[in-house]
């Protein structure tokens, strides 16, 4: 089965707005693909399109906030993160106040509309954000999840999904955590850390190592900060080599910040798979992930590069 | 509606030199800060936290209170020298300004100090915590009454006008932004910098309600505060024209006193005009 993340987000903010109603909505014209248009066609009175303007909306979301509100500001991640990266560091974040910056159409499978759209650092940009907390779920039911998960933890947060439909890969999200990653995969060979629309890539991957008898172990970070330290290490210390996968740069993402806690405390190879410093293109999703190495073969071809580097 | 006369105007003035004597006085202990901008504005903050606003010092968090968020974050000294005075923390903490560790800091930080209903001090940010906070009374009912002040210079940042914009389009009543418009930004006259005027036909042709007026007049402050209450149904602009550093024969229209510190003779020669006034 499949599900676009941002309509699992729709859903969830309506079902949100019915239970609590300090929960206010703010987009910037794009409520009809971030999907907040259900939260908008259910309670109007609690939804303002600010207009194409995502710097005021950043602004706005902070003077709600701090009026009690719990505000969910959503528009395309490269608009939310860069165009009102500054709005969100210092009205949002620096006052910890709570709005959670909810953004669709974050990496290249954002597909045709090519590179302006495409958001290949927006992790990067929030996670380096004191007070900012970074969840990137998997799939639609963990997106749901993470939804509510967020309008529970005090302060801001970037929730970051995607445009076109993913793999579902959780059957029940009642475990899941903020800040607590899943093992979906044990193994000893390897360890796979992914996140986002990834983690079905990394499963896949696992498979196919292990047709070669390979055992992989799979986690999906979907929280990259705060940054599960224990399971990564963990994972570290049993495989002896990393793998991050990601829908992001390469550079600060998820692979950033694996690579910065096992440098620090306990050194292992690190083989990042993300886009390798590139801005996107054109192109329909799935030739877009081939094209920037975003595959499970990509992945199992880096387990193998990472094995290879063991001391 | 409480009458205006000449008692309630010659209050506020006393209340104003003495905002200013200690904007004054903090930035010269501090050593550094910005004096010419917090002078310039201190009439028109001293008529809202001493006529015009509701609000409760012993329930900073009143949900039904009236917010003033400090869109130009660098009057910082302004701010605390008010709420000092209004009773929100110890005078004695206004000697802290800029100091290690300090609630006071160089530009205001709401959760730091009670009082400070926004953290701002980037420019333009402040008017769209304004709407926001203008939204959510309006949400919950409340008729709580949003002010905010921004300096003119800081009208060249393009999201004050996505905020202008919103502001109108939702048709806040409940909003009111004053306009310091003491003609001067760090690198000199707006004129010369970049040029914003005519900002209250800027104003009026984004749908605001605006008065233009002399903003060192308290008669004429409290009278147009008044006028902005009849406004309901659109946001209201107060253009006030000012003179930077007003009130410190020295810092008076000179660009340089934007954002330096007297020196301890020159502190002395200010309060010394200050306490023969």
């Amino acid at each position: 089965m499949q599900v676009a993340t941002r309509d699992a987000y729709g859903q969830a903010l309506k079902e949100l707005g019915e239970q609590y109603p300090d929960v206010v909505v703010l987009d910037a014209d794009l409520s009809k693909s971030t999907k907040t248009v259900d939260f908008a066609r259910a309670f109007p009175d609690r939804f303002f399109d600010m207009g194409i303007a995502e710097q005021n909306m950043m602004a706005v979301a902070a003077g709600l906030a701090a009026s009690g509100k719990v505000v969910f500001a959503s528009t395309f991640a490269i608009f939310a993160t860069g165009r009102a990266y500054e709005q969100i560091r210092n009205s949002v974040a620096y006052a910890q106040l709570n709005v959670k910056v909810c953004a669709t159409h974050a990496g290249i499978t954002v597909g045709e509309d090519g590179s302006s759209h495409q958001s290949v650092e927006d992790i990067a940009l929030m996670r380096v954000i004191p007070n900012m907390k970074v969840v990137v779920p998997a799939d639609g039911p963990s997106t749901a999840w993470a939804v509510r998960a967020i309008y529970h933890q005090p302060g801001p947060v970037y929730l970051r999904m995607g445009r076109p439909k993913v793999p579902v890969v959780y059957d029940s999200v009642a475990d899941l955590k903020i800040g607590q990653s899943v093992k979906l995969r044990d193994g000893g060979d390897v360890g796979i850390l992914a996140c986002g629309i990834m983690v079905s890539e990394a499963l896949q991957a696992a498979a196919m190592l292990a047709e070669k008898g390979i055992e992989a172990t799979v986690l999906d970070v979907h929280t990259i900060k705060p940054l599960d330290r224990e399971s990564i290490l963990e994972t570290a210390r049993k495989t002896g080599c990393l793998v991050t996968a990601e829908e992001h740069s390469i550079i600060g993402g998820l692979g950033g910040a694996v690579s910065e806690l096992t440098a620090s405390e306990y050194p292992v190879p690190v083989v990042r798979v993300g886009v390798r410093d590139l801005f996107g293109q054109s192109g329909n999703p799935r030739e877009l992930m081939e094209y920037y190495g975003l595959t499970a073969q990509e992945i199992a071809n880096a387990a193998q590069i990472s094995m290879s580097q063991k001391g | 509606m409480r009458e205006i006369n000449q008692q309630v105007i010659e209050k506020i003035e006393s209340k104003a030199r003495r905002l200013r004597r200690e904007v004054i006085r903090m930035v010269g202990i501090a050593g550094s800060g910005h004096p010419g901008g917090a002078l310039s504005a201190a009439d028109l903050v001293a008529c809202l936290y001493f006529w015009e606003m509701r609000y409760d010092p012993k329930r900073p968090d009143w949900p039904d209170r009236d917010r003033f968020v400090l869109s130009k974050g660098h009057a910082a000294p302004l701010l605390y020298a008010v709420l000092a005075e209004s009773g929100f923390f110890p005078p004695e903490m206004l000697g802290t300004l800029r100091r290690l560790g300090s609630p006071l800091q160089g530009h205001p930080d709401m959760r730091k100090l009670p009082g400070v209903e926004a953290s701002t001090g980037s420019l333009g940010q402040g008017i769209g915590w304004a709407v926001g906070m203008a939204l959510a009374a309006r949400l919950d009912g409340r008729d709580s009454r949003v002010y905010v002040l921004l300096g003119d210079g800081e009208l060249e940042e393009g999201m004050v006008w996505e905020a202008v914009m919103a502001a109108s389009h939702y048709r806040l009543g409940n909003l009111v932004a004053l306009i310091d418009n003491n003609g001067l930004q760090i690198d000199g006259p707006l004129s010369d910098v970049m040029s914003v005027e005519p900002i209250g036909d800027k104003f009026r042709a984004f749908g605001w309600e605006t008065r233009e007026i002399d903003g060192h007049e308290i008669g004429a402050i409290l009278h147009t505060l008044n006028e902005a209450r009849q406004v309901k149904d659109r946001p209201f602009a107060v253009i006030a024209r000012t003179v930077k550093g007003k009130g410190c024969s020295f810092m008076e229209g000179q660009v340089d006193w934007h954002g330096k510190a007297p020196t301890p003779e020159e502190l002395e020669r200010a309060l010394r005009e200050f306490d023969s006034v």
